[in-house]
């Protein structure tokens, strides 16, 4: 968020900073001695940052309350003649909630205590050792990620990546990004306040975010094969997993989710074959618009990847399946080829394999990972070549994903609404039951929405759910808007009671849909979806669908949305394989 | 020979501050950040240490001469201060004289803080005294000789 919008302000897009993070982190750091002060503005200055010096805790409050978003952390005393550094860092954190790194030459364990009861993100030893410094940028980074996952801010997750990829980006292309991911931002931020009001019984559980790793999906999966995934039910699971911490609701939704991926497997099992001959049949076939759905559908077929290595039947975590990489893009997203994307699947399938070993290997690597699959992604690149270079940049970051299925997800996405439609509509008893207590209890929806984002899973329940919108989605399947209408109704489903309330925008935006994109509809759509948190990331994804003319402004825009559930999606399916 | 002369006569020099325990690791630190953008830093910093450290060492003399009593907590932050100080040019002895000054500041031990103060005065004038005469041949003998390592 600050890095992106800083650069904003300046217009200096192009700047080192952006160019290859985390150079050009911008650091500001407080000490009253002014020998450290200077060994540290060296070191800092070597570690290719930019570094800001204060002597005294007061002007450094000072500095940071003029421009808050000038730096991207704060490092400090504890010790200080005007305030204590304690205090400082409370201030910090509240007022411009950056990462905060406490340095005394007192190493006790209790002064150390007191910092991280504080708030401070890490708690530096002097004398400080150059490498120390050198990895503060992880702090930045995790805190970025966490925003971006906990919905409430996205811009900054994506202006992360904008950076990681910026010198791989067209200055244009890059633009537009900043450009719109400023322009969300301060829409979300303006809506903020409402969203708070909406969704603020989710607070509290926000907080209490589950983590599914894999040991514990394991066990998971484990007890609902023991109970019988026909009698399964969560407090069974529960019960089984014996993981005191973990509750009914988190089981709850963690299941449904499971079981959404379960037949979502089994249709595209199902329908595979009879999916080929309507693949053309849906979204006319543009450039732009298939570079969209490109976009769209590579993180979905990241997520599909992700998924597909829990496939039931086979224990291995990195399974992929290609085939089924295929069916579910299919259904996801049209496109007008399909020969030279099935190519792709293949290739990616074996790329992908690579990078979920290492991602088994930790968390952090999945959010990573995660992070530069939707890099990739982010800006809207219309011609392949970026992407490709966006990879390779990626590649800097993380080796080990240097193979992201950005390569196959590139092709692929066929969508056969109609029948993915009928697919969805054909497993009612599990979506429906799954559907109903999550529409009823908001804990529920919480624990679904920290727990796992599935756009693509949530395709099932949706149709089930919202009948009507599964009409109005048939009807447009003849639209040439179609794969929009299908995503409406996937997204929607995923957010349950939030969902809800949106029902009726999305119905009418999916009859208005059908009769012809136009830029109003786009607008309204943006609008709308600005409103809501979590609609917005479904709602990239169908903004892109939309616009037959494939607006960059939208299509930018768009990404911003698809990439936080696209994030979240891989995210939690790295979660789940892990 | 003069030139070779004066830098193993330096390199000797340095090697004695370590071998008596009178600099740490900081100091390497210290080198390892001098380049071509400071060519100089090591001193810069040496320099900037004893001028604020010295203002301390001051404040500190001040404090234990008010006496009726012991303002421990009082010198305790003085010396937290100093210790900071000091660890920033890896002075050694120095710090150690510091963490013993600061346990008889909690032990409420006057006398021990008193002779600790002493016994810390004539470390830290003495690595002073040596680093001065260090840096003095170290330009003699010109930049480069000044175990920069460019980095």
């Amino acid at each position: 968020m600050t890095l992106l919008s800083n650069s904003m302000d300046n217009g200096c897009f192009s700047s080192p900073r952006h160019e290859a993070f985390p150079a050009g982190l911008r650091v500001l750091v407080v000490d009253d001695d002014p020998t450290w002060l200077r060994i540290l503005e060296k070191m800092l200055k070597k570690c290719l940052y930019e570094v800001t010096t204060c002597c005294l805790a007061t002007e450094a409050l000072k500095k940071l309350r003029e421009r808050k978003d000038a730096y991207d952390i704060v490092i400090s005393d504890v010790n200080m003649p005007d305030m204590d550094g304690f205090k400082l860092l409370e201030q910090v954190g509240l007022e411009m909630d950056l990462p905060v790194i406490m340095m005394s030459v007192d190493g006790e364990t209790s002064r150390v205590m007191k910092g991280v009861q504080h708030g401070a993100c890490d708690y530096l030893l002097k004398p400080i050792r150059m490498k120390e410094l050198r990895n503060i940028w992880q702090h930045v980074f995790r805190k970025r990620m966490h925003e971006a996952r906990d919905f409430e801010s996205h811009e900054g997750f994506e202006a992360l990546h904008l950076l990681m990829n910026g010198s791989e980006q067209s200055d244009d292309g890059n633009i537009f990004a900043v450009e719109e991911i400023t322009s969300i931002k301060k829409r979300k931020d303006a809506d903020s306040k409402h969203d708070d009001k909406e969704f603020g019984d989710h607070s509290p559980t926000k907080k209490a975010r589950v983590v599914w790793s894999v040991d514990l999906h394991q066990k998971f999966v484990k007890a609902v094969n023991q109970i019988g995934f026909d009698k399964v039910g969560p407090k069974k699971i529960l019960d089984l997993m014996s993981v005191p911490w973990l509750t009914r609701e988190n089981v709850a939704s963690h299941l449904q989710k499971y079981r959404l991926y379960l037949s979502r497997l089994q249709k595209e099992n199902d329908q595979k074959s009879s999916s080929s001959g309507i693949k053309h049949s849906d979204s006319p076939s543009k450039d732009p618009g298939s570079f969209s759905f490109l976009n769209t559908a590579s993180n979905k077929q990241q997520s599909d990847v992700v998924i597909d290595s829990f496939s039931p039947s086979d224990g291995s975590l990195l399974q992929m399946d290609a085939p089924s990489h295929e069916g579910d893009l299919k259904r996801i997203l049209s496109e007008p080829t399909t020969e030279k994307r099935r190519a792709s699947p293949k290739s990616s399938q074996m790329s992908l394999n690579q990078p979920f070993s290492s991602v088994e290997s930790s968390e952090a690597s999945h959010a990573i990972f995660d992070c530069t699959i939707q890099t990739q992604y982010s800006w809207g690149e219309f011609p392949k070549g970026p992407l490709k270079e966006e990879q390779k940049t990626t590649v800097q970051l993380e080796d080990s994903f240097s193979q992201l299925p950005l390569h196959g997800t590139r092709h692929h996405i066929q969508v056969d609404q109609s029948q993915s439609i009928a697919s969805i509509n054909s497993n009612p008893s599990i979506t429906e039951e799954e559907v109903a207590p999550s529409l009823d209890t908001k804990p529920l929806y919480a624990g679904y929405k920290s727990d796992y984002v599935s756009p693509v899973s949530s395709m099932g329940t949706a149709v089930d759910t919202f009948p009507n919108q599964s009409k109005s989605l048939i009807l447009n399947d003849q639209s040439p808007e179609p794969i929009f209408t299908s995503n409406l109704g996937l997204k929607t489903d995923g957010f349950d009671v939030d969902c809800i309330s949106d029902l009726d925008f999305y119905q009418r935006s999916l009859l208005l849909c059908g009769d012809a994109a136009s830029a109003p509809l786009e607008e309204d759509l943006n609008f709308f979806l600005l409103q809501t948190e979590w609609y917005n990331m479904n709602f990239g994804q169908q903004n892109i669908d939309i616009s037959e003319c494939y607006d960059p402004r939208l299509v930018a825009e768009a990404p911003g949305y698809f990439y936080d559930s696209a994030d979240y999606s891989s995210v939690d399916q790295s979660l789940f394989i892990a | 020979m003069d030139r070779n002369q004066s830098r193993r006569q330096i390199a000797a020099m340095k090697q004695s501050l370590f071998d008596q325990g009178l600099l740490d690791e900081q100091f390497i630190q210290l080198e390892e950040l001098q380049d071509d953008a400071n060519p100089n830093f090591v001193e810069e910093i040496v320099t900037l240490h004893y001028r604020d450290s010295s203002r301390l060492i001051s404040s500190i003399d001040q404090a234990l001469k008010e006496r009726n009593p012991l303002d421990f907590n009082k010198l305790d932050t003085l010396m937290h201060q100093f210790k900071g100080s000091s660890s920033s040019i890896g002075a050694k002895k120095v710090k150690a004289e510091c963490n013993l000054f600061r346990e008889y500041c909690r032990a409420g031990n006057a006398e021990g803080c008193m002779r600790s103060f002493q016994q810390l005065k004539k470390e830290y004038a003495a690595l002073r005294k040596k680093l001065e005469a260090y840096f003095q041949l170290a330009r003699q003998a010109g930049p480069q000789e000044t175990a920069c390592r460019s980095k």
